[in-house]
């Protein structure tokens, strides 16, 4: 009752939301790993500035949609076209390089190191000073890094982490980890942040805060977003559109009250065969 | 000092053990930086010491200046990372580790028969000016040339401790070495990386085989002196720079002990409890090491200060 009242107000106040041009394309992605069809035949687009969220049962292949539009996962046919290029398969270092950042349903941040240097990671490729050059010339090289350390701060302030900054990723309990390596993708200035699950295995005070960071960059900072959430109450609140995925294919489509209302996906959560 | 001799002597024993160590340390440092940030264990770091070796004194022969020809091996040394990369690493991503490990065996070989083929076989004796005269502190003697390769050892180690800990590069390697589709997420460029710590791994074999050729010549049996490295990994753990300095100063220190107090003891022993006199354990520095590395295996196989590896089920 009390989330369909807030839903309510926050209708009732929020402006009906704008998005940009169709930022990335997904045009009929199949992805197999041997004889399994991991995503068989899946078109979605991606506006600038929306939230977009992937939902679905297990096994249905969104961590693998994830995978494909970041590059670790080549699909066998189809296309993607981001920000006007058109290509078979992402390259991860292109996708980093063109403002594509994510997060990982395990967490994979660098344990041995401080949530600062972890950051610092996200900075990699703002950083124009070559390898080499920084070895040979430290001027420029230590300038640049001052500067990137600025940007750092912004984002540890951003997300409220400043009191953990020195300490090794490895030691925090696991919903700052969640919090730190969400910062590590915004490190990166990401036009697009991928987030895979990023509210799994938090607690509700955790995941409000998760939802109010993602709400806030995403209005901030006109991030465009595309998360994969298992929680249905965060993902009917927080996302302007809701792609519905089941072994493998695409069953629904829309804003969250069409997609709520949609039989097959009431079937396909339910395991229950429709009947007419 | 008054010490007793058979103190001054103990002393003398475990000082000999450590400096030892430090010389295994180095060569398992090569394979520590490769495994950490490609997951490949490097069975050509061992030849490495050799080619490198080899390439230095060759130079030297020539005629040149111990600085330029180190100069030039370096330039070599980077020069096979990057061949290395290019040529085998590249084509290779994503296989199972056990390809990768066989391919390093494929360079180990190459190198081995190309450093033959351009240099020779023959043993070349090697002076870089180490000194070589002896200290006495009481009635211990310490061998100058000992003192100096310690000394080396620890600058290189704490260089390298300086270029991880504080240099962008250092910060992606180790961020590499962490998680791999971490950081490829972030863009960090895997096959530059792979360039650099081959490169780097090239160098710490040549530092470990100027020292090791200074005192033994430099000829093909230090390859096999360098398989040494392997029980000193099972020991500090594969994935450890302070692990593979320590485990080395332990092997170092727990071989010569073993020959020097633990044989007799054990001959003895036998003697005492069977009768048979005529059992010699001398030679238990030649198999100590790999008996120790077997008995970390069964207790604690991720060694002293590797990550243990946890499976979720």
């Amino acid at each position: 009752m009390a989330e369909a009242e807030t839903v309510e107000a926050m209708e009732a106040e929020a402006p009906e939301r704008t998005f940009g041009e169709v930022v990335l394309k997904m045009d009929s992605i199949e992805v197999g790993f041997g004889g399994v069809k991991a995503i068989d035949n899946v078109s979605f687009e991606v506006r600038r500035g929306e939230i977009l969220a992937i939902i679905g049962p297990n096994g249905a292949g969104k961590s693998s949609m994830l995978n494909c539009i970041n590059g670790f996962y080549k699909p066998r046919s189809g296309s993607i076209t981001f920000k006007g290029k058109t290509m078979k398969a992402m390259d991860p270092h292109y996708a980093a390089a063109n403002g594509i950042a994510r997060t990982f349903q395990n967490i994979a941040l660098f344990r041995g190191m401080s949530t600062l240097d972890n950051l610092m990671t996200g900075r990699v490729l703002k950083m124009k000073k070559n390898f080499l050059w920084q070895c040979l010339y430290w001027g420029p090289a230590q300038k640049e890094e001052i500067e990137n350390r600025a940007h750092v701060e912004k984002v540890i302030d951003f997300l409220d982490i400043q009191a953990i900054r020195r300490t090794p990723v490895g030691r925090l309990p696991y919903g700052l980890q969640k919090r730190v390596e969400l910062g590590r993708a915004l490190a990166m200035e990401p036009d697009i942040l991928l987030l895979d699950e990023p509210m799994a295995g938090m607690n509700v005070e955790e995941k409000q805060d998760m939802s109010r960071f993602v709400l806030d960059l995403n209005e901030e900072f006109g991030t465009t977003i595309v998360l994969i959430e298992h929680d249905m109450g965060v993902v009917m609140d927080i996302s302007d559109r809701v792609v519905v995925l089941d072994y493998g294919r695409k069953i629904a489509d829309g804003t969250p009250d069409e997609v709520r209302a949609n039989k097959n996906v009431i079937d396909a959560y339910l395991g229950v065969p429709h009947e007419d | 000092m008054t010490l007793p001799f058979e103190v001054w002597f103990f002393f003398e024993v475990v000082l000999n053990g450590l400096f030892t160590g430090t010389m295994y340390s180095l060569v398992a440092l090569g394979f520590v930086l490769i495994f950490k940030a490609s997951g490949v264990f490097n069975f050509a770091q061992g030849i490495m010491v050799l080619f490198a070796a080899l390439n230095f004194v060759g130079f030297i022969e020539m005629g040149l200046h111990p600085l330029l020809a180190g100069a030039i091996t370096i330039a070599i040394m980077i020069a096979l990372a990057y061949a290395v990369e290019g040529l085998v690493l590249r084509h290779l991503v994503n296989q199972a580790p056990i390809i990768l490990f066989m391919s390093t065996i494929g360079i180990a070989f190459f190198l081995e028969g190309f450093g033959e083929f351009i240099w020779g076989g023959d043993v070349h004796a090697l002076d870089v000016g180490i000194p070589d005269g002896a200290w006495f502190v009481g009635d211990m003697m310490i061998q100058q040339f000992d003192v100096s390769q310690a000394v080396i050892a620890a600058v290189l180690v704490g260089v390298l401790a300086a270029f991880f800990t504080y240099t962008r590069i250092g910060r992606a390697l180790r961020a590499v070495a962490d998680d791999h589709q971490a950081a490829l997420s972030v863009g960090i460029p895997l096959n530059q990386i792979w360039v650099i710590v081959w490169a780097v791994a090239g160098m710490v074999a040549l530092v470990a085989g100027i020292i090791w050729g200074a005192r033994l010549g430099v000829q093909f049996s230090l390859s096999i002196i360098a398989l040494k490295a392997l029980p000193v990994l099972i020991l500090g753990g594969f994935t450890s720079v302070p692990g593979a300095i320590i485990g080395g100063l332990i092997i170092g220190t727990g071989e010569k002990l073993a020959e020097i107090y633990g044989a007799p003891a054990f001959e003895s022993l036998v003697e005492a409890t069977t009768g048979v006199d005529s059992i010699s354990f001398g030679g238990v520095e030649e198999w100590f090491a790999y008996v120790l590395a077997m008995i970390f295996l069964f207790f604690r196989p991720q060694g002293l200060f590797g990550d243990r590896i946890i499976e979720r089920v």
